[in-house]
């Protein structure tokens, strides 16, 4: 079910789908602003599986950043459920919140977040220092996802010494360097051209189709377009859940 | 546990970072830590100082010599009770030896009668003002505390034949024979000459307070003969005991055996006082500990001014990086990483100023050394090993709020953050 306006890619696979990884189940979450209470997600059930390529769209104020954080495990719902494989992240505390992260969870960010006076390398590793990896094993993990994403001549480089479609890849690789479950992408492309956003975006189908399973979070229909599935949020509320 | 190794490698590894990428600012954080460690450090090397100096000075006084005299050492209040005393005589040297040498196992070694006076000492036109002539016997070489550089000191029979002999110390010798030897030359001492038979080896000052080298003894009948003295109010025994260890006992024995000899009645009062270095070690005690408790709210003052340097900066540092934090919560940072990390940052601030502070004081206190040898300062591992330890210590107290706070951080608050 192509949209007509689309151009088909040449190839596309779509790979068939695995065991369930983020099952959330009528998940509410109210913000507290002064004396407003802001209903973010007023009721979104979702079930995520293994090897899915997902897109989440929807208009600012739909809901979708909050979705995209409780998904993240970066937050946890008011009410509802949230399993991620089989795990109870409602009920969970901070520090297992984020061992969830740190083993389940790639963040791919907008605004790449790499941090500045480390090399490409280091930024890379971060991930498995907090997973406790020894240096000389994390030093060979980094490098090999650096070169998994094209950038293998560029381990020893400084974020401000690559453009921004590197510094994204470094990201990337960041995200994919501890073997997380999901890659959880927020707005990729936001900060790049067109052109290098596509790039980045034919990164993801090659991760995709690699088998690893993707959620972009976007407002922009060209970059959904390379999902296989996309939720459309609204007001809170999934609208639509759609074969892309 | 290695993890949390792994952690600590890569928190020191940013705060470098960090204190590479904002030089200046790391420094004048450091000033208030640099400071309170130079005042701590100095003010530990003074009391260091002054105990090895005082040590020094009670060795000369002889930690094994009992001093017989009118007039006890320390504070005296009741100085009525003293004035009407009657004046230590030589001759109740020889009654105490005599006591001595009848009891068994006694404590007390030997008794020498001291007589002193101040005196100008001259050769030709060269003279040495402010000398201290000691009358003495020749018992006095087994109380003597200091080594001959020169030649020897009078025998028994020379002193009992009042011969004009005398010692000097090496500061006279040397003002008044400069570039060549003093011994067998001779000095005067209002116009009675005295042929020198030995030169003692430098001894010091003590305390700071009067030079040790700037003495002369000669035969305590000679003294008597030329100078007078009998009835002195400056004359005393020096009684060496046998035991260190054991001095209190030869204390009272010692008093017990002055009594005899002054045939003073069981429950008259001492009209004598046997005085012991343990006096200057009282009086020192709570000078002392003036001075560290005026260090110790000096050097307090300015670490805590450092300290609150240091909080500042880290909690600017904190909400400088609140998006870094944000992202490191995202890949798996928990808590204890972050507070651990910012912890770092602040710890290796003020140990820096700590390091630095160290190295400031211990320059000074050489820089004193050369400059004003008089001043007692001494350095030593274990004050250095305080100053780092107290500087590291300030790091935590400084750094935990903002740390702690960071740590807290909710990560989609962090990452929001612009």
């Amino acid at each position: 079910m192509i949209p007509p306006t689309a151009p088909a890619p040449a190839s596309r696979i779509t790979r068939p789908k695995g065991p369930l990884v983020i099952s959330i189940e009528d998940v509410v979450k109210l913000y507290q602003m002064g004396s407003e209470t802001i209903h973010a997600l007023r009721g979104v059930s979702l079930q995520i599986h293994r090897n899915e390529y997902l897109a989440i769209m929807g208009p600012s104020g739909s809901g979708k950043s909050t979705l995209m954080n409780m998904l993240g495990c970066l937050d946890t719902p008011t009410s509802g459920r949230y399993e991620f494989t089989g795990k109870n992240v409602a009920a969970m505390e901070d520090d297992e919140l984020a061992a969830i992260r740190n083993r389940e969870i790639g963040f791919v960010f907008q605004t790449f977040n790499l941090l500045p006076r480390a090399d490409a390398l280091r930024n890379v590793e971060l991930p498995l220092v907090y997973a406790g990896m020894p240096a000389a094993e994390r030093r060979v993990q980094a490098a090999r996802s650096l070169t998994d994403v094209g950038l293998g001549n560029r381990i020893h480089h400084k974020p401000n010494e690559l453009s921004g479609g590197q510094r994204q890849r470094v990201a990337i690789a960041r995200a994919l360097v501890n073997n997380p479950s999901i890659i959880l992408a927020d707005e990729p492309t936001g900060n790049l051209d067109s052109q290098t956003g596509e790039e980045i975006m034919a990164l993801f189908d090659q991760l995709y189709e690699r088998g690893n399973t993707i959620i972009v979070v976007t407002h922009e229909e060209d970059i959904a377009r390379h999902a296989r599935r996309i939720i459309r949020l609204h007001d809170g509320l999934i609208a639509r859940d759609e074969a892309a | 546990m290695t993890r949390i190794a792994y952690e600590l490698t890569e928190s020191v590894r940013i705060a470098f970072e960090q204190l590479r990428a904002h030089k200046m600012r790391s420094l004048l954080t450091a000033l208030g830590v640099i400071i309170g460690i130079v005042a701590v450090t100095l003010m530990g090397m003074a009391i260091a100082g002054m105990n090895t100096s005082f040590e020094n000075s009670l060795a000369m006084l002889g930690n094994d010599i009992l001093y017989v005299q009118k007039w006890k050492w320390g504070p005296i209040e009741d100085w009525w009770n003293y004035a009407n005393r009657p004046p230590v005589r030589p001759e109740q040297a020889k009654a105490l030896n005599r006591i001595i040498e009848a009891t068994p196992n006694s404590e007390l070694a030997i008794a020498v009668p001291m007589l002193a006076r101040s005196a100008s000492v001259k050769v030709g036109e060269n003279s040495v003002s402010g000398v201290t002539l000691y009358g003495t016997t020749g018992d006095y070489s087994q109380v003597l505390n200091a080594d001959f550089r020169d030649g020897r000191l009078f025998t028994d029979t020379e002193a009992d034949a009042s011969r004009s002999v005398c010692v000097i110390g090496c500061d006279v010798a040397d003002a008044l024979f400069p570039g060549h030897p003093a011994l067998d030359q001779t000095v005067e001492v209002r116009s009675h000459r005295f042929r020198v038979i030995g030169v003692l080896a430098r001894q010091g000052s003590f305390l700071g307070l009067f030079s040790l080298d700037n003495q002369m003894f000669i035969p305590i009948g000679a003294f008597e003969k030329f100078f007078g003295g009998r009835n002195s109010p400056n004359a005393y025994i020096q009684v060496k005991v046998k035991d260190k260890a054991r001095i209190q006992q030869a204390a009272e024995e010692l008093i017990g055996a002055m009594r005899r000899v002054r045939g003073q009645l069981p429950g008259e009062r001492d009209n004598f006082s046997v005085n012991q270095q343990e006096a200057f070690k009282e009086q020192l005690d709570p000078i002392e500990r003036g001075i560290a408790l005026a260090g110790l709210f000096i050097t307090g003052l300015a670490l805590f001014v450092g300290a609150i340097g240091i909080m500042n900066i880290t909690f600017v540092s904190v909400k400088e990086r609140t998006k870094e934090i944000g992202t490191r919560k995202a890949l798996g940072a928990r808590r204890r990483s972050i507070l651990l990390q910012f912890l770092v940052e602040s710890v290796s601030v003020s140990l820096i100023g700590g390091l630095a502070g160290i190295a400031v004081a211990t320059a000074l206190s050489i820089a004193i050394k050369y400059t004003m040898p008089g001043l007692p300062v001494e350095s030593s591992p274990a004050l250095l090993a305080i100053g780092l330890l107290v500087s590291a210590g300030t790091g935590v107290a400084a750094g935990f709020a903002p740390a702690w706070g960071a740590s807290r951080l909710d990560p989609v608050v962090a990452l929001r953050y612009e």
